[in-house]
Formats: structure tokens, C-alpha cells, sequence
């Protein structure tokens, strides 16, 4: 414990606070750059910028730096090695659909186990018009498609509608049922997505069924004629990354800020009401259907408009993109970071997603080459080891040991809200 | 529509869909029983019945690999997967509930929920890593006992296995002597007095953790037992098989009244018949344009009907409001 508090007094003087916070961030930066291939160094650049998050320093700094590093050192790092900047892509992604997990979860208390299915629908609506796909139930006299790639910004906005409607969708016969039920009927409520985008390749072919759809319009280069005129010459190929770097960027802002006004709005804090008493949240007046309705849209809308984005970043999507794994895997996020929480999520949703890109691949990488190398621990040759050993395969144990070990050893998380560190401060 | 076709196959697929919910009956008792004791979806339970399909397997492996199959008699063999499945799925469901539930008790509802799928997940790999390093491989089959296998034709369009018949007896002797437990013995009066009141319960001197461990026991056992006649029947097993007839069992626990045990066997069978029914004729009825495939969406279906129509279910107790 002795450490944390030198580090806790050291991050809580202004000046002190500035200086290290900026030594961790350039020295890790430039240990990424100079190591690219190191997931050690990553995860230090990562380490630093949650430094940055919980340092006491002047608001305006912190934002000035958050911008240096996320707008700028990430994207020059990501050129150095495009595999960082696939995995700050992803970790956009998750953390958008967790902080909409999140309102459903952690603010209004309805544990939502079929979450993906909202993520799948805003997918499939871009991934179906966005490609030669719709033409196979819409003529073609009528209609050419796939749509111009200019469509999509317009599939954005229709990703939060069509998810959002979803989200009512699925809202409205269940509202009745309480907690676990609740938990029961999302779960089949996701399965039955699933299964349905799986198998409507007939009578009439929507989804093309498990062979997926592809390939799907990427986002247009708008900016192409301005990097022109700059004399930049940049193949496509080159930008793309980038460019979805900075839109998952621009919208996971979007989804946080959404989701702090409505943190403090009266909608949050009637959400939270039902979480801790539905009843009595009743009786205050709170209308119940209308917020829970509006607490499945909102969380479903962010998974929507991501959707769009996934389909446009995978170019290929089949249905085993939306499993049940997955709608856990963002649950595990929300319940690490701290259900309820804001930066919690976003802390949850980085955590698990280098965890199973980074460093259980790592582990997988690193245990392949001593077996091919035949190194030999304690009497036992490693070449022996069977060849299923695969720690990637493993994500399941690790959602499943994250959620156990929290919801027993730390249930308010690892960033807890404050009205949680009051309630359970006290123990 | 062929309706001669429809009438021909209709004793067939009657015992295929009994076959299939006396499974989902087994399954449904563990759910049932801890969800009457505890008011809590054990969601882990799926994979206590899925331990149990895979100490059979290992048992029959180990006994094919040493020559014992010949030896043995087929039914003496099953006895002893069936006690082996038991005991093992029991004890690990003792064990879960001892490491992950017990200390969430009187917490919020959804906490031990969302205690109870990690478990389930971590499992699912634990199989997995296990299976990994003792067998490099986590898809096994169950090697075939050829008596078992026998089939006798009845008439000319039915005919039934014996590991059919097996199934259906094996299952129908664990319901009654679970029926004979929970009804006639002390045991079974002390873990209904639990399921009542707990802190009455303990008033009149019955120790409650103790209830609730054997509750988690025999609801295990149960499921190890249907487990290895999961395998039996169908032979494929893998560590996530458990996930769809967990769900399914489920269904039928809450589709007979959840808590209630003779309403989770009436719940089986008639969502085992409705599921062979509907995959056997949903492509028949209508020219194939929606095939077996859409079984599963139809057993969700009927769940979310059944909740919002009858949340109690066919034989329902009334479900108390806790606020």
C-alpha cells in the first residue's frame, strides 16, 4: 500500500502530477515507436493515459493532453504499426456498446443478457443496403445497389433509429417481468436474432444466412480532395484505418457526453430510482414503462449506430460475429469497470478487449514458440504440450472468472460512482 | 399438403419429442429446485449437466480402451456412468454454490445471476482445458454399445432403440424416487421448509446452509444423470452442448410453474413434444420454406408467451413480489 500513496500524493500536486503524467505518456510513446512490436510498451501507453484520467491537474491541461495523445500520438503510433490502431478501433467499439450496456444495466438495473442482438440489427441494416445484398429481394430495374458510400452517414443515423426501435420492440412485452425473468427472455430475445439472421437466407434471401454478407461499402473519403490540395498522395488502403480511427473516436465522445447529461439529468436519476426500488419509484411518480422503454432504446441506439460502423470496418459480417459470448463479454466490462459508472465502462470495455486481443493472443504466440522450440521446464519438454493449449481459445474463462471475482470480492467495481463508494464506503 | 405423410410419421415423432422432454424434466428439477429453495436462476447448471455427459464418456473411453466394453454387461456399464455422473455433477454443484453463491446471499437479485453465468462461462472452458491437456481434443463421441443400439421394430413405420427405452425408464425411476425424497422423508420436509420460510426454518432447528447444500446435491445429481443420458442418446458431446438444453430445461421449468417439481416434469414433456412436433412438421406445413432450424426460436417463443400470459405457469404456485 505504501507505493499507492506515494503515487496518490504525487498525482494529486498540480505541478508534480503534470510533469509525470507527461514523462509516462512521451516515454511510452516513444517506447511504442521504438518497439513496435512489443505488446509490454502498448500496454504501458494505455497504462499512462489512465494516469492521465485519474491525475489532479487543471481541467483545461488534461483535456489538452488527452487530445495530444488521443488525436494526435495515437494516430502517428498506429502508422508505425497498424495492428495498435485495429485494437484502439475495437476498444472504441466495446466501449461505445458497454456505456450502452450500461444504461441499461447499470443505471436503470434490467439485466439485459441479449445486448449483441442490438448491435447485430444496426449491423445488418448498413451490411444488407451497403452491398449487392438487397438486390437479391429488390429488383434491380428499381433500385442498383449496393448504395453509394455517401449512404453511409445517413446508415448512422438510421443505426440509432432501427436500434432504438428494437430496443422498444423487445421492451414492450417484457415489461411486465422482473430481474431474473427479465435476464431469461433477453437472453432468448438474442438467441432468436441470431438464429433469424442465420436462417433468412429463405424463402427470401435477407441475410444470405451463415455465409455472411460481403462485401460491404466502406465510409466515403470525403476528405480526399482536401489531402489533395495539401499534397498528401495516400492510398486508400492507408487511410481507411485512420479514418476509422477518428470516427470511432468522434462518436464514442458523442456516446460519452450523451451518456453524462443523461447521468445527471432527472431521466438518470429516475433510472437509478428503479434500479434501487421499482416500487417505491412508483409511488413517487416515476412512470415506469415509459423510462424502461426509454432506458432499452437509449442503450440499444449506441449498440445500433456502432453496428453500422462494424459492418463498414469488417466489410464481411456473418452471424457469428453476434453470439451469446459476446452480449457477455460487454456485460463482463460493465460489471468490471463498475456497474453504473461512467469511466468505469470505458475502463472495463479497454481492459477486456486488450486482454483477449493483446495478451491472451500474445500468450498463445509466446507458448507456440517455446513448444516449436522445444524448451524443456523442470523435466518436462514443452513440444509435448498438447496442441489444443491454446490460452486465446480461453476469453470465456476469463469473462467468467472476471465476473465471479468481481461481483464477490469488489461488486462497485474498479471505478465505483460516488453515490456506490458512499453506500458501500461504509464496509 | 401430404396428410397421409403427416399421420405416418406421428407415433415416431411422439417418442422422439417423450424421449426429449423426459431430458429437459431431469435438466429442469436442478433449476427448479434451487429456484424454489433460493428464488435464483442457476445458470450454471448447464454445465453441471454437461460434467455428467462427460464422465460418462471418459469412463466409457477409459473402459473401451482396456477392453472392457465386451466384458461387462451393457446395463451394468450404465449403472455404474449414471452413479459416477451423479456423484460427480452433484459434488461440483455443491462445491459451485459453497464458492460463488453462498457468499452473495442477500444481496441484490441480479448479483448472484450475474455470479451464476460466470460461473457457467468459466466452466464451459474448464471442461475444455481439461479435456485440452488429457485427451488434446474437447469434441468426443460415446463409443457405441452395440445391445444398446438394438432396435426393434414395432410396426412398419415405427420403431424404437433400446437406449430409447433406457432413456425413458432410467428417467421415470429418478423422477419417482426424487418424488419419494421430496415427499415422504424427513430430508425432503426439512428442504420444503427451507423453500417456505429460511429463517422459520432455522427457528424450528433446521439447518439451513445444510438444506440448501443438498438441495444443490441432488438437483446436480440430477443433472449428471441427464447428462450421461444426453450423451447416450444423442453421443456427440462438446463443453458448450450444455448451453441450448440448459435454456430449454429452463423454459420448461418455467413453462410448468418455476419452484414447482411436478410442474418442471409436466413442463419437460410437453415442451420436448412441441419441439419435436414443431421440427418434424414446421417444414412439412409449410413447403419447406421454414425448416427444423426455426425449432429453437419456437421453444424461446413459447417461453416469452408464457410469461407474459401465465408467468406462473401450468401448475404454478403464486410467485411472491419481493420489492
Amino acid at each position: 500500500m505504501h507505493w499507492r500513496g506515494a503515487l496518490r500524493s504525487l498525482l494529486s500536486r498540480p505541478v508534480p502530477a503534470a510533469i509525470t503524467v507527461m514523462a509516462a505518456i512521451a516515454l511510452s510513446g516513444y517506447s511504442v515507436a521504438h518497439f513496435p512490436r512489443s505488446i509490454m510498451a502498448f500496454l504501458l501507453f494505455q497504462a499512462s493515459i489512465l494516469l492521465l484520467y485519474f491525475s489532479r491537474i487543471h481541467p483545461w491541461l488534461k483535456a489538452a493532453l488527452a487530445v495530444l495523445t488521443l488525436g494526435l500520438l495515437m494516430p502517428i503510433l498506429g502508422t508505425i504499426n497498424g495492428y495498435y490502431l485495429e485494437v484502439t478501433i475495437q476498444v472504441g467499439i466495446f466501449v461505445s456498446l458497454a456505456l450502452g450496456l450500461n444504461i441499461v444495466v447499470g443505471l436503470a438495473g434490467l439485466l439485459d443478457l441479449g445486448y449483441v442482438a442490438f448491435f447485430a440489427v444496426g449491423a445488418y441494416t448498413w451490411a444488407i443496403f451497403g452491398s449487392p445484398q438487397a438486390n437479391k429481394f429488390i429488383s434491380e430495374a428499381w433500385l442498383k445497389f449496393p448504395l453509394a458510400s455517401e449512404w453511409f452517414f445517413v446508415f448512422l443515423v438510421l443505426g440509432v433509429i432501427t436500434g432504438a426501435v428494437t430496443g422498444i420492440l423487445l421492451g414492450l412485452p417484457v415489461l411486465r417481468l422482473r430481474g431474473d425473468y427479465l435476464a431469461i427472455v433477453t437472453l432468448g430475445f438474442g438467441e432468436v436474432i441470431r438464429v433469424l439472421a442465420n436462417n433468412l437466407d429463405k424463402p427470401i434471401n435477407f441475410t444470405n444466412g451463415p455465409k455472411g454478407i460481403t462485401p460491404i461499402q466502406r465510409p466515403p473519403l470525403f476528405f480526399q480532395p482536401f489531402l489533395h490540395l495539401l499534397g498528401i498522395e495516400a492510398p486508400p488502403t492507408a487511410l481507411y484505418p485512420l479514418y476509422l480511427y477518428f470516427l470511432v473516436l468522434l462518436i464514442v465522445g458523442v456516446v460519452t457526453v450523451v451518456n453524462r447529461r443523461l447521468e445527471n439529468s432527472h431521466i438518470g436519476r429516475a433510472w437509478e430510482a428503479i434500479r434501487e426500488d421499482e416500487v417505491a419509484a412508483q409511488a413517487m411518480g416515476v412512470p415506469l414503462v415509459r423510462l424502461k422503454l426509454m432506458a432499452f432504446a437509449c442503450g440499444a441506439s449506441f449498440a445500433g449506430v456502432m453496428g453500422v460502423v462494424f459492418s463498414s470496418k469488417q466489410v464481411f459480417i456473418n452471424p457469428e460475429s453476434f453470439t451469446f459470448l459476446e452480449s457477455i463479454g460487454v456485460l463482463a466490462m460493465v460489471i468490471l469497470g463498475g456497474m453504473g459508472s461512467i469511466p468505469g465502462a470505458i475502463l472495463g470495455a479497454t481492459a477486456v478487449t486488450v486482454l483477449n486481443l493483446q495478451i491472451l493472443k500474445g500468450l498463445s504466440l509466446w507458448l507456440n514458440e517455446l513448444r516449436n522450440a522445444g524448451v524443456t521446464i523442470l523435466g518436462y519438454n514443452l513440444a509435448d504440450l498438447p496442441t489444443q493449449l491454446e490460452p486465446a481459445k480461453y476469453e470465456r474463462m476469463v469473462f467468467g472468472a472476471i465476473l465471479v471475482l468481481m461481483v464477490i470480492l469488489r461488486p462497485q467495481g474498479i471505478i465505483p460512482t460516488r453515490r456506490r463508494t458512499r453506500e458501500l464506503g461504509a464496509e | 399438403m401430404d396428410l397421409h405423410l403427416l399421420i405416418v410419421i406421428f407415433p415416431q415423432v411422439l417418442l422422439d419429442g417423450l424421449i426429449l422432454g423426459f431430458m429437459y424434466a431431469l435438466i429442469a428439477l436442478g433449476y427448479t429446485m434451487v429456484y424454489g429453495v433460493l428464488e435464483f436462476i442457476n445458470f450454471a447448471h448447464s454445465e453441471i449437466f454437461v460434467v455428467g455427459a462427460f464422465v460418462g464418456v471418459e469412463i466409457l473411453l477409459m473402459l473401451k480402451a482396456r477392453g472392457g466394453l465386451e466384458l461387462l454387461s451393457p446395463f451394468l456399464i450404465l449403472l455404474l456412468l449414471l452413479v459416477a455422473g451423479m456423484a460427480v455433477s452433484g459434488l461440483l454443484a455443491m462445491a459451485v454454490e459453497r464458492v460463488a453463491y453462498r457468499p452473495l446471499r442477500g444481496t441484490p437479485r441480479l448479483i448472484p445471476l450475474i455470479s451464476a453465468i460466470g460461473v457457467s462461462f468459466f466452466l464451459q472452458d474448464a471442461i475444455r482445458l481439461v479435456e485440452s491437456i488429457w485427451r488434446n481434443a474437447f469434441n468426443l463421441v460415446y463409443p457405441t454399445m452395440d445391445q444398446l443400439n438394438h432396435r426393434f421394430t414395432l410396426t412398419e413405420t415405427i420403431d424404437v432403440s433400446v437406449k430409447s427405452v433406457v432413456v425413458i425408464v432410467v428417467a421415470l425411476l429418478m423422477l419417482w424416487a426424487l418424488h419419494l425424497l421430496v415427499n415422504r422423508t424427513k430430508i425432503g420436509k426439512a428442504i420444503r421448509a427451507v423453500a417456505e420460510d429460511q429463517a422459520t426454518a432455522s427457528l424450528m432447528g433446521i439447518n439451513v446452509n445444510r438444506m440448501i447444500s443438498l438441495t444443490f446435491l441432488i438437483g446436480g445429481a440430477m443433472g449428471g444423470a441427464a447428462g450421461v443420458l444426453f450423451g447416450i442418446q444423442y453421443s456427440l458431446i462438446n463443453p458448450y452442448t450444455g448451453f441450448i438444453p440448459g435454456l430449454k430445461a429452463f423454459t420448461a421449468a418455467v413453462l410448468g410453474g418455476i419452484g414447482n417439481i411436478p410442474g418442471a416434469m409436466v413442463g419437460g414433456l410437453v415442451l420436448g413434444l412441441l419441439e419435436a412436433f414443431a421440427a418434424s412438421y414446421l417444414s412439412l406445413l409449410t413447403h419447406g420454406a421454414f425448416g427444423a432450424e426455426y425449432k429453437d426460436i419456437f421453444a424461446f417463443s413459447v417461453l416469452i408467451l408464457i410469461l407474459i400470459f401465465r408467468p406462473k405457469g401450468l401448475l404454478g404456485e403464486v410467485v411472491r413480489e419481493r420489492a
